[in-house]
């Protein structure tokens, strides 16, 4: 364990970090590929979201446990090792879970092993941190992640399908804008979430610039 | 034309389903390195040697492990291939050129986990591919991949002259363009089945 700070307030920073500060998706643009692909629907995303997040945490805890064991000069090729192996077991889970989801999933459960977030965490993060942060902090990564998912998943099963989570929500008369669905819809939701927190950290900008000159 | 014919298969990765445009693979270096035309070429030049070379050792590796009835291991040794495949690459581009080693800089150790490759290895032996049926689908791949992450290039070049509102700077941008180019491709769409 690292050193023994007054627990409850780190903790918390460190948790939400993962979800606005530093959120894998809108401010640090990894692990873009699921992020596209899987989210035409609400149920797809939630599920793409859940599985990365146990791929980052297990992978987390036990790159943080072994942190001393592992020599500096092969870590990479250990890291992947790991998670390759948790990816593969969540391959097999959602398998005999639900059929469905996985084809609808298709291939991108198994590249999970190629998500650069996941990689990148173990790497800067669960290397260099004891068990207990290293945990918080793939959970408010991986929160951040799911969320991001949804933003998407949500706001192109709407436009695209007019339903959410399979109800529909405008009645008979909607004519749904099926190439939300599709994926140029994938690259335009994301290009406009990401102007949008591109103004609002605009105008916060001006607004403390505003307050400053007021003082 | 049939669904296995070479052609097809050729066509099939090229365009219609072109790996970064219509199947979202290798989404990061596309929107990381495509923001000059030379880097973006070599970029996908280096990609699809990598590609090349890790289709065909995965398909002998997939003979192995369905020989010996391992398939649950089959993503760690894709995995472990490709990782070997790009060290390869670095290593001799390092040799024969240097300037194009520094020019591509960290994204180089980074193709490893270009999702386009390990996606390549296992669509090839979702679909059982043979081995000369590979081989031409990695070419389509790779030359889908040049392709797009070109075209991204000229364009963010050409956008390096215009006046863009200050919040769509970046990576919203090239998100954007790479909407339309997918809207684009979509029109190869009719030339073919899905999958």
């Amino acid at each position: 364990m690292t050193s023994p700070t007054p627990p409850q307030e780190m903790t918390m920073d460190i948790f939400l970090k993962g979800i606005w500060e530093e959120n894998p998706v809108f401010v640090m643009l990894l692990g873009m590929c699921p992020v596209l692909a899987v989210t035409n629907t609400t149920i797809n995303a939630l599920a793409m979201g859940l599985a990365t997040t146990f791929v980052l945490l297990c992978s987390s805890i036990l790159v943080s446990l072994l942190r001393h064991a592992i020599p500096k000069q092969v870590r990479i090729a250990t890291y992947i090792i790991i998670i390759a192996t948790f990816v593969t077991m969540v391959d097999y889970l959602i398998q005999a879970i639900s059929l469905e989801l996985y084809n609808a999933l298709g291939a991108f459960i198994q590249l999970i092993v190629v998500n650069c977030m996941i990689l990148g965490r173990a790497e800067s993060y669960a290397s260099r941190n004891g068990l207990y942060r290293s945990v918080i902090s793939a959970c408010g990564v991986g929160a951040g992640f799911t969320l991001a998912l949804l933003c998407l998943g949500t706001v192109r099963e709407v436009l695209g399908a007019g339903t959410l989570l399979g109800y529909p929500l405008f009645g008979p008369s909607f004519e749904p804008w099926v190439v939300m669905v599709l994926p140029p819809g994938g690259f335009f939701v994301l290009g406009c979430w990401l102007l949008l927190f591109a103004w609002l950290r605009q105008r916060k900008d001006r607004t403390t610039e505003a307050l400053r000159h007021g003082r | 034309m049939a669904a296995d014919s070479l052609t097809f298969i050729f066509l099939n990765a090229l365009v219609i389903n072109n790996f970064v445009l219509a199947l979202f693979l290798g989404i990061c270096p596309f929107l990381g390195v495509s923001a000059k035309l030379t880097t973006a070429f070599s970029m996908g030049l280096a990609t699809t040697l990598v590609m090349i070379i890790s289709s065909l050792c995965a398909w002998f590796i997939n003979q192995v492990l369905v020989m010996f009835d391992l398939e649950f291991l089959r993503l760690i040794a894709y995995i472990a291939v490709i990782a070997s495949a790009v060290q390869l690459v670095e290593m001799s581009m390092k040799k024969f050129s240097p300037a194009l080693f520094r020019a591509l800089g960290i994204f180089l150790p980074l193709i490893t986990t270009n999702c386009a490759i390990l996606g390549l290895a296992l669509f090839q032996t979702f679909r059982d591919y043979n081995l000369a049926q590979s081989l031409v689908f990695s070419l389509g791949a790779g030359g889908g991949f040049i392709l797009a992450i070109v075209l991204m290039a000229g364009l963010r070049e050409k956008l390096e002259l215009a006046e863009v509102p200050s919040i769509a700077e970046g990576a919203a941008m090239t998100l954007m363009l790479g909407g339309i180019l997918s809207l684009i491709f979509m029109g190869f769409a009719g030339m073919g089945g899905g999958g």
